[in-house]
């Protein structure tokens, strides 16, 4: 090998310590799973049947009002409370328990153009409870053929071991941005599962680096004995580390102004985003490699035993 | 020694991108179709469920619902809408213009066909109902001219119809509108009818497919709606182009004050990245929506990380000790494995997304499998040919040009 390993600086030992982000991470997903169990996920209509209505009202308002004229045109369905958004708050949001016609959102439409004028315009989104159902399904259908399929991938191009060590980051990665959206209440719609996947994506980007430079530097450094793999281990993760800091940082930041500047509608989307990455940057680093190490490492005894 | 030859085949090639792009992008942004969330429009999905118990929804009647559909909105004056038939049963029926007459026209799409022979009075003669299931289809004359067969239930009925209006037109409506005016030539006995005039395969075929619509009018239900307002489509856009190009500029100057001279180079490809971009999504009439962007805003980070990637082990070799060029050559073999096998897997998300998603995630996954293509052309071997011919050129052989600073450096 060109470069000398004993050069790379080690500014803090990470295997050493794996045994710390294991339980952080624990400790936030069963927190996370808690509030799943408990208080659920706010699901948007793309899973869960009724009408989403998006209105642009050009002015600022009194969601009451706008609650008013709603009450008056749709009397006997429950809807959720209006809720302003946009720059200068002009525009609102509600939902609707029960799928509602177009005639009757016409009348919704037409009354508060009359009250606030011609450049009102409505989005609507209505699904019904069989179409939902079914999105559900085939998103977790997904979601689960994915990861598989990528797990099959890493098996076949480096080791069963780092195919394990893989499916535990992955599954760290896809709950983690679930569990937060749980805590904080955000609504998951279709394009969450859109975020999810190209989550896994660019989580398995960021293990195959890592693995990779594990992989290479098995070739040419000494790994007999559990110090030496530890220490390769740390030498292949501080010398990747600038890079994966550097990656997450440039994407980070593009999603992070998608998330502030962008549309409304892809909020929740660059959101899960920034969750997913963080989260896919750190379990690469603090848990994937450390579950490859412990992997490696029974195996190591295991062999040790046999002789 | 300095190769200027090298360098100046490095300036011909980033001139005539820069032209390229300069003097093409507005047009091809131009052509660009923009989905409904984009410019306004609405989105309905339809279940196709058979008129009369017992029959199957087939792919020949999703087809022919399908084309009644758009006929029925041409009639009621929008241009351009797309039908999808959904196996096993369903019609995606999107409409990307912002009309005032959302409303009607979904009433219009959703009532049954019905489709009647009148004669010269306007009196009802027959029905659709009275066409034998499937009845019209396109046959030839003698002279292999296209024309349209029809074939009935009760050939009775038909006898009597054409008995009565010999040699008069008996015209075919659909709802109120008449779609042809043929005359009768006999009386005809067996049931079968054919309907000659100057047609030519493609509209023998429509009219056709227009009369068994009309003759086993399928029953829509609306299962989803999606309708975007015009002003909340063009602010989503102007708001996330806008985002866009913050980001852009946000990973422009990052690689430029990180690594110098190569992220010059991969600003330069990032660029030809995004045109060529457009310029396939134009080519393959993909439609752009805001999850299409936000899923090419995030290929452009895969894209950046390439590079990224490469470049980080160029550093590492020149701190190593070696040469620019050795650590160059290096660097670039080394990093090409990891960088294969990170666009590989994500491929491998997008295949599962595009075949087990719905709609839109479908459209999601077609733009980021195309921008990891372009990319492993752009960002991985169009990058590497600029950086190599700028290295050859010997032009720039200080570790100062690669954001390595001299002390970094380990004795050999």
């Amino acid at each position: 090998m060109s470069y000398d390993k004993d050069h790379t600086v080690i500014r803090f030992d990470i295997v050493k310590n794996r045994r710390k982000f294991f339980i952080a991470s624990s400790v936030i997903i069963i927190i996370g799973l808690l509030f799943t169990l408990f208080q659920g996920l706010h699901l948007g209509v793309d899973f869960k049947a009724g009408t989403r209505l998006d209105l642009f009202i050009g002015k600022t308002f009194n969601p009451a009002d706008v609650e008013a004229v709603i009450k008056k045109e749709v009397p006997d369905v429950n809807f959720s409370k209006v809720i302003p958004y946009g720059t200068d708050l002009s525009q609102a949001y509600t939902r609707f328990d029960q799928t509602i016609s177009s005639d009757t959102l016409m009348k919704v439409e037409n009354a508060l153009k009359a009250k606030y004028g011609e450049q009102v315009s409505k989005q609507v989104s209505s699904v019904d409870p069989s179409i939902a159902q079914e999105m559900v399904q085939k998103a977790a259908i997904a979601v689960a053929i994915a990861a598989v399929g990528i797990a099959i991938y890493i098996a076949i191009r480096f080791q069963w071991l780092f195919g394990i060590a893989c499916v535990v980051g992955l599954a760290h990665d896809v709950f983690i941005p679930i569990a937060l959206f749980s805590i904080l209440g955000l609504e998951v719609d279709i394009t969450f599962i859109a975020a999810l996947l190209t989550i896994l994506g660019y989580s398995i980007n960021d293990k195959i680096v890592i693995f990779d430079r594990i992989r290479e530097n098995l070739r040419t450094m000494k790994s007999k004995t559990i110090p030496e793999l530890e220490h390769l281990v740390n030498v292949s993760l501080w010398q990747t580390m600038r890079r994966s800091v550097y990656t997450v940082a440039t994407v980070f930041f593009t999603a992070l102004a998608l998330a502030v500047l962008g549309s409304e509608s892809i909020q929740n989307f660059s959101l899960a985003l920034l969750f997913g990455l963080v989260s896919g940057t750190y379990s690469s680093i603090f848990i994937a490699a450390q579950v490859w190490v412990n992997l490696k490492e029974r195996n190591m005894k295991k062999k040790k035993e046999v002789v | 020694m300095v190769k200027w030859g090298r360098f100046l085949l490095f300036l011909v090639v980033v001139g005539l991108l820069a032209t390229l792009v300069a003097t093409t992008t507005k047009q091809v942004a131009g052509n660009i179709t923009l989905g409904l969330d984009l410019q306004g429009g609405f989105e309905i999905l339809y279940e196709v469920e058979p008129i009369e118990a017992g029959h199957k929804v087939d792919i020949e009647l999703l087809k022919s619902t399908a084309h009644m559909i758009e006929r029925r909105i041409n009639i009621g004056g929008v241009a351009e809408p797309v039908t999808t038939a959904e196996l096993p049963n369903r019609i995606r029926v999107q409409i990307a213009s912002q009309s005032a007459d959302q409303d009607k026209l979904r009433e219009l799409i959703g009532k049954p066909a019905h489709l009647t022979f009148r004669d010269e009075n306007g009196k009802v003669m027959l029905q659709g109902s009275d066409l034998a299931p499937n009845g019209a289809a396109v046959g030839y004359d003698e002279l292999k001219r296209p024309l349209v067969t029809l074939k009935f239930s009760d050939p009775k009925k038909l006898e009597d119809a054409t008995r009565a209006n010999l040699h008069k037109p008996m015209a075919i409506f659909l709802d109120e509108t008449m779609q042809t005016n043929p005359t009768i030539q006999s009386v005809i006995t067996g049931g079968s009818a054919q309907i000659t005039g100057n047609y030519t395969q493609e509209s023998a075929q429509e009219l056709a497919d227009l009369l068994n619509s009309g003759a086993m009018p399928a029953k829509l239900v609306e299962k989803q709606v999606t309708s975007v307002g015009a002003s909340l489509g063009t602010l989503a856009l102007e708001k996330t182009l806008y985002a866009g190009y913050i980001g852009a500029a946000l990973i422009f100057i990052f690689m430029l004050v990180v690594y110098r001279m190569p992220g010059m180079i991969a600003n330069i490809t990032l660029a030809g990245f995004t045109y060529f971009c457009m310029v396939v999504l134009d080519w393959m009439h993909a439609t752009l929506t805001l999850p299409g962007i936000a899923g090419f805003i995030l290929a452009v980070g895969i894209a950046v990380d390439a590079n990224i990637i490469t470049y980080e082990r160029i550093q590492e070799e020149i701190r190593s000790g070696k040469t620019v060029l050795s650590a160059f050559r290096a660097g670039e073999r080394r990093s090409l494995i990891t960088i294969i096998d990170a666009h590989v897997t994500t491929l491998i998300a997008t295949g599962v997304l595009f075949f087990f998603g719905t709609s839109s995630v479908q459209g999601f996954a077609v733009v980021l499998a195309m921008t990891i293509i372009v990319s492993i052309i752009t960002n991985v071997f169009g990058s590497r040919f600029l950086l190599w011919l700028v290295v050859r050129s010997n032009m720039f052989k200080k570790p100062f040009w690669f954001g390595v600073k001299e002390s970094e450096i380990r004795e050999l």
